[in-house]
């Protein structure tokens, strides 16, 4: 149905719910414990405080979620192998940094080409079966999700080798003489190469059109298979840099639990910031948020001591509110009051005019 | 009021963000007449007929109709459907991955249990009833638009209405089918139904309706019966302007006599829709592809274009061979196209109007050479106001634009490449009559003097006629005829097209 579309391109709009409901999370959280907040520097001259260990440990979402952004919006459906993938990542990060012997700087940086190379290989499995075979990206990406981390597995030799270096430790948790967590800068390096590959490219608007009519696009001269193909590679190399920020986090590969659930999160982050899970228009901003409220609203229910097995009950609702805020029966409904009121104000004024 | 009304629409108010579509438009339907809702691209004809079956909120107004106490609350296209209120879109909106039969009754069925096999009769029956050539069985997808067409309106039929709307149903329709449509529209106004008709085609306002409501800008211009109002009123009614001033209107131009260079040159062009053909075309020619629908006239073009995949054939562009295998390969010949079918292969609906101005140009120029915005504004701007394009802004998205000016825009989009050769198919489909001639002058325009080559089809063969120095005649997928220079008349075509003459 073309109905009902009331909304403009552009704008803050989109982004308006999860700007709002971060922003709720917060105020509630400073009524609750106005500490919460509150950051201090370690004795080892380090950040920390609950603020900081949301956006740390937010960061692999966040990632995720820009690249699943593009994937999303191309294909108008998800990728739910990005942890196991993920994992693949990281242990052929770790791998590769074992067959050159002694932890360098240049072999760390070989070691994330590497992986980077590799994920995006996996990745683009999917995106053939995605876009040339037309596969349910789901149901594609359903193939690695059940059996990605057994390949993981298998690559680093069934072990789980470890990685002690002070190189590992930087890139994990904070550089000597930094105080802010290493992941926080990989966010915005991340955040700060895509955007301006939105703005030297015209990514974005190939993106959106073959997600919102890929036979128009086609007939545009886009080619949408290329477009789906080179949303999964972003996807890959968004997935290889949280693989190893994982992996240097822990300064070892857990194929199990590297990144585990990190696929669904990730879908919500897309959805709650404002984007359509059926593709087209989309804000990769919206998707952090995202993530950030995630991971905050995680936080927050530790930190009120709900027990971890109920954690993910609590989480469901918050979720399922602020999604439905965002859905377009509410956003409608809002639009018709909000235009009633104007409407309203506008007569009475027209009134008083008369009189 | 009288008491043979049915519906009676008062103060209808209706806001868009930054458009007021309708201010305090009254409409009133009487039992068994068929009433013409006229005016221009985005006068608000579409938007009255939402906010009537529910699409729409309105902001103000009300709506009365025969049989229900007090005001009736239409909140819903189910609630419209409920009180006898059937529509036909303009933009047609089946399921296309449904049987016909499922379209036809999807959303009409009560209980649990959906008795498909004796709905596949009933629409088989009614199918046949009405001449539509299509199966209960068939995908919805493998019918042409003009058969989902009929598709929908059988299905609205079906639903014993007390009113029926019908939101430019013609557009997409041959003259044998519009006089079936005609033939079913008065059989249904026999037995007393309401009919409401949108269309752009005055001919066909004459020959069907009994009372004409005009709308401009979103305003009622006022109710008139047939017979007071003659054509060349009713366009300066819906124009709001006087009557001398639309003589010049009438003279679109003379066409201009092609150069000899040939820019476009193919031998045995083939795609999986269309057979092999030859086909050439001279610098600044204006020629046309005519032929009834399904004659093949669409999937020729198509064809010239790489839209579908191509199978065969050589190329020529301005005498260097080329490849032309998909869009993209003729967009770098010099090669434009305006699709057929506006929704499904045209716009972009969830872009800006700019965005959707500037896709084919940028497209050209590269993934890595985006345009600036300034550069981009700009451009929409100066082809927003060439065509008159009806919208809020250029960051409006464009399918929320009005059916007309959705087209312009898609045209705004060809112009704008300044291509050697354009491809318009059906440009003037949902276009009102004022737009339409500026756009066959424009047609003659670019020819004359930007020498650009065009191919325009149309199923006005009136409008061919005055545009097209050379006439291309298909029947059942194959050339069948040439005409040009003293051929070119309303009977030659007709002749060629049923097999008569050469
Ligand atoms: N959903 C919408 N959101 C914003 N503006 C809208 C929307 N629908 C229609 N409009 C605007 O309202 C005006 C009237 O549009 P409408 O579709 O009713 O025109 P119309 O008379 O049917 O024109 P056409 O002959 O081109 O179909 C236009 O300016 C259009 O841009
Ligand atoms: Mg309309």
């Amino acid at each position: 149905m073309n109905a009902k579309k009331t909304r403009k391109a552009g704008g803050i709009g989109q982004l308006m719910i999860p700007l709002i409901a971060l922003g709720v999370l917060i105020l509630f959280n400073l009524i609750r414990d106005p500490g919460f907040f509150s950051i201090s520097l370690s004795n080892t001259g380090v950040l920390t405080g609950n603020l900081v260990s949301v956006i740390d440990s937010a960061s692999e979402l966040a990632i995720i979620a820009m690249g699943m952004t593009l994937v999303t919006a191309s294909c108008g459906g998800q990728d739910i192998s990005v942890g196991a993938v993920g994992a693949i990542a990281g242990s052929i990060f770790v791998c590769t940094l074992q067959a050159m012997g002694r932890i360098t700087i240049w072999s760390v940086i070989l070691g994330i080409i590497f992986c980077i190379g590799v994920a995006i290989m996996f990745c683009c499995f999917n995106g053939t079966l995605v876009s040339v075979f037309k596969i349910q990206p789901m149901i594609a990406t359903l193939i690695l999700f059940s059996c990605g981390r057994s390949i993981a597995y298998w690559f680093s030799g069934s072990a789980t080798p470890q990685l002690s270096s002070p190189i590992i430790v930087a890139m994990g948790i904070t550089i000597p003489g930094i105080p802010v967590p290493t992941p926080i800068f990989a966010v915005v390096l991340m955040g700060i190469l895509l955007s301006l590959v939105f703005r030297f490219t015209n990514l974005r608007l190939y993106t959106q059109s073959v997600g919102i009519n890929q036979g128009a696009a086609r007939l545009n001269g886009i080619n949408p298979v290329m477009i789906k193909m080179l949303s999964f590679v972003i996807l890959g190399v968004c997935v290889a840099i949280a693989g190893v920020i994982g992996v240097s986090r822990i300064g070892q590969i857990a194929h199990q639990t590297l990144l585990v659930e990190i696929e669904m999160d990730a879908i919500l982050a897309v959805a709650i910031g404002g984007n359509s899970l059926g593709g087209g228009r989309f804000r990769v901003v919206g998707s952090v948020i995202g993530a950030y409220i995630i991971k905050m609203l995680t936080i927050t229910l530790y930190a009120m001591s709900v027990a971890p097995a109920n954690v993910k009950a609590y989480k469901a609702i918050v979720i399922i509110l602020i999604v439905l805020a965002g859905s377009p029966v509410i956003r409608n409904r809002a639009a018709v009051l909000l235009n009633r009121f104007r409407i309203g104000k506008e007569t009475k004024a027209a009134a008083k005019g008369v009189n | 009021m009288q008491n043979d009304t049915i519906l009676t629409m008062r103060g209808i108010d209706k806001q868009f963000p930054g458009t007021r579509a309708l201010s305090k438009v009254d409409f009133t339907l009487r039992k068994g007449e068929i009433h013409a809702l006229m005016g221009e691209n985005g006068a608000g004809k579409s938007t009255l007929i939402k906010v009537l079956t529910g699409v729409y909120e309105k902001d103000g107004g009300s709506i009365w109709l025969e049989g229900v106490e007090g005001e009736a609350h239409i909140h819903s296209p189910q609630d419209a459907q409920k009180l006898g209120i059937a529509t036909v879109y303009q933009e047609i909106t089946l399921c296309p991955n449904l049987t016909v039969a499922e379209n036809m009754y999807i959303g009409r069925t009560e209980g649990q249990i959906v008795p498909w096999k004796e709905y596949e009769k009933k629409a088989t029956a009614l199918l046949n009833n009405l001449g539509i050539p299509a199966r209960a069985k068939q995908e919805l997808n493998h019918c042409s638009l003009a058969v989902q067409q009929m598709v929908a309106i059988a299905r609205a039929v079906d639903m014993n209405c007390k009113v029926l709307i019908l939101d430019e149903p013609t557009s997409s329709l041959d003259d044998k089918e519009v006089e079936m449509l005609f033939s079913l529209m008065r059989d249904l106004k026999s037995r007393g139904v309401g009919i409401i008709f949108v269309t752009h085609f005055l001919e066909q306002v004459y020959e069907v309706s009994d009372r004409i409501t005009v709308l401009r800008n979103g305003e009622l211009v006022g109710e008139y019966a047939i017979e007071d109002l003659p054509q060349v009123e009713l366009v300066a009614k819906m124009m709001g302007k006087d009557l001398h001033d639309l003589s010049d209107l009438e003279q679109i131009g003379s066409k201009h006599k092609a150069e000899d260079e040939i820019i476009y040159e193919a031998q045995k062009i083939s795609s999986s829709e269309s057979k092999p053909f030859d086909f050439s075309i001279h610098k600044g020619e204006v020629n046309g592809f005519t032929g009834l629908l399904g004659s093949g006239r669409s999937e020729s073009v198509r064809a010239i274009f790489g839209a579908d995949r191509v199978t065969g054939g050589k190329v020529k562009m301005k005498g260097k061979e080329v490849k032309i295998s998909k869009p993209h390969d003729a967009m770098k010949a010099g090669i434009g196209y305006l699709p057929e079918d506006r929704k499904k292969d045209g716009i972009i609906a969830d872009l800006s109007v700019r965005e959707n101005i500037i896709l084919a140009l940028q497209v050209m120029r590269g993934f890595f050479r985006p345009m600036s915005k300034a550069q981009m504004e700009a451009f929409a701007d100066e082809y927003i106001k060439a065509l008159n394009i009806k919208t809020a802004s250029q960051d409006t998205l464009v399918g929320s634009l009005s059916g007309g000016n959705q087209q312009k825009v898609i045209l705004a989009r060809w112009l704008l490449t300044h291509p050697d050769y354009l491809i318009l198919d059906e440009p003037t489909r949902g276009i009102d009559v004022g737009t339409k001639l500026e756009i066959q002058k424009l047609v003659l325009k670019l020819a004359a003097e930007e020498n650009m080559s065009i191919t325009f089809i149309s199923s006005e063969i009136e409008e061919m006629l005055r545009t097209c120095s050379r006439l291309i005649v298909m029947r059942d997928r194959n050339i069948v005829g040439e005409l040009t220079g003293d051929q070119l008349t309303q009977a030659q075509v007709m002749k060629t097209i049923a097999g008569g003459g050469q």
